[in-house]
């Protein structure tokens, strides 16, 4: 049994930090590849064809039922030649993009079916409907819930840390490891999250009232 | 391809134990967060606010930390701290029950919000205790309610018991990982193990579905048997782990 070191508290910050910065890169850009693939999911998915739609329908099933550390793990074994980082990212995008497409889904059913027919009406290309009337729209009301998904993503990007991502929880079981200082670096990684996210939380919420949610 | 399966087949009972280690811990696990959302919730809704701030504030730490540095706590850092060592098996139902008990709590709070105002005002006016008027009036109409949210949160509970592997208990990814060691065979050893984790949530949704229309039927609302099959983790799941 021994007492809380705060000198390792001073120690192991810096380290932390510069994990954080792969954290907060990973979720940037996990978040984009969500947001963006999502989307064409949405749009893949109200295609005319069940040929499109059926198989899209049950990947994302797949997808979504089945955790993400195995995904993360799984890809790192399979595509052993690319860099973690980029795995980790193309995952953690592709595994939210399941959750994001259905948030665009409510988003694009939520525009009035008026101004589909008022497309038809001026004879617009389906291409132009989607880019000028729809997706305008859509996107809008589906913001916060985006933020929302961004929010749980970076918490669960510690589980880049198994496929030797060095993110912030990796040094901090790095720093743990190599001091016997388990409690401090964890404490102060978990303080870090909490710090980081509540805050993005409470703006999102902001935002989901100001939109009428 | 068959070398992968025949080693599966000749390690049936160590893959056997796997599974039942992730099926408790998820069952477990389950249990405890279902018993912190409604004493969370409950205290949520609260006259006294005192009992809402510590309901707010555990609420907030639970979901702000990540469910992966709690579990790791629970792990290194609670032995260092205190000299006290759960089992892996138990920080795993700890963490996840405590952080999914977190995001239940919003559930419970929000469904026992939506029951329509007259029903509190009709228990009151029949002179009902409060304690009579949750047990009777408000959470039958709020159960039904919280269901389908419980379950999107039920498959995130099972989706996070692979981290039970990080922390050495022998989990069903423990067992098929070490199966792939042996035979080489990625590719198929995570599409196994990947599909084994699909029909556990399948199975999942499933209990919960038969669960919804007992309550349902409970009070009086009957919905046809197609409804057993559908699947739940389709709802934009703003239990995710996000911010509501």
């Amino acid at each position: 049994m021994n007492t809380f070191d705060w000198d390792a508290v001073g120690d192991a910050f810096p380290l932390l930090l510069e994990g954080f910065r792969v954290t907060l890169l990973a979720t940037v850009l996990g978040t984009l590849v969500a947001a963006v693939l999502g989307l064409a999911i949405a749009v893949a998915g109200r295609a005319p064809s069940r040929f499109v739609t059926v198989p899209v329908k049950a990947v994302m099933e797949f997808i979504r039922s089945t955790p993400l550390l195995v995904q993360l793990v799984g890809a790192a074994a399979v595509f052993s030649s690319v860099e973690p980082l980029t795995i980790g990212i193309a995952v953690l995008g592709i595994h939210y993009a399941t959750y994001t497409s259905e948030v665009y889904r409510a988003g694009i059913d939520g525009v009035p079916k008026g101004q589909w027919e008022a497309c038809r009406a001026l004879s617009m290309s389906p291409r132009r409907t989607w880019q000028a009337v729809i997706l305008p729209q859509a996107v809008r009301n589906v913001l916060p819930a985006l933020g929302n998904y961004a929010v749980s993503m970076f918490k669960e990007t510690p589980f880049l840390a198994v496929i030797t991502v060095q993110e912030m929880v990796f040094e901090a079981r790095k720093y743990g490891a190599d001091h016997f200082a388990y409690t401090e670096a964890f404490t102060l990684a978990g303080l870090v999250f909490l710090v980081a996210s509540y805050p993005t939380s409470l703006l999102m919420r902001k935002l989901e009232k100001r939109l009428g949610h | 391809m068959s070398d992968f399966f025949s080693t599966l087949l000749d390690e049936f009972p160590q893959v056997r134990s796997g599974l039942w280690v992730t099926v408790e811990a998820t069952v477990l696990g389950s249990l405890l967060a279902l018993l912190l959302s409604f004493a969370l919730g409950l205290a949520a809704g609260s006259r006294l606010l005192l009992v809402r701030g510590v309901s707010r504030t555990v609420v907030e730490f639970f979901r702000g930390t990540s469910l992966y540095i709690q579990l790791f706590w629970l792990y290194y850092a609670m032995p260092q701290l205190t000299g006290y060592e759960l089992t892996p098996m138990l920080c795993g139902v700890v963490a996840f029950g405590l952080n999914y008990g977190a995001y239940g709590s919003e559930i419970v709070r929000g469904a026992i919000n939506s029951v329509p105002r007259a029903q509190y005002e009709a228990a009151v006016a029949l002179n009902m205790t409060p304690f009579h008027r949750m047990r009777k009036v408000i959470l039958p109409q709020a159960w039904v309610q919280m269901i389908p949210s419980f379950t999107n949160l039920l498959i995130q509970l099972l989706k996070c018991t692979p981290l039970l592997w990080l922390i050495s208990a022998a989990d069903l990814m423990t067992v098929i990982q070490q199966i792939r060691d042996r035979t080489g065979e990625s590719l198929t050893a995570y599409l196994t193990l990947l599909a084994a984790y699909f029909v556990l949530a399948y199975a999942l949704t499933l209990l919960m579905n038969m669960l919804e229309r007992t309550a349902k039927r409970r009070l009086g609302l009957h919905t046809g048997a197609g409804s057993l099959l559908r699947t739940r983790s389709a709802e934009p799941a703003t239990t995710a782990g996000g911010a509501r």
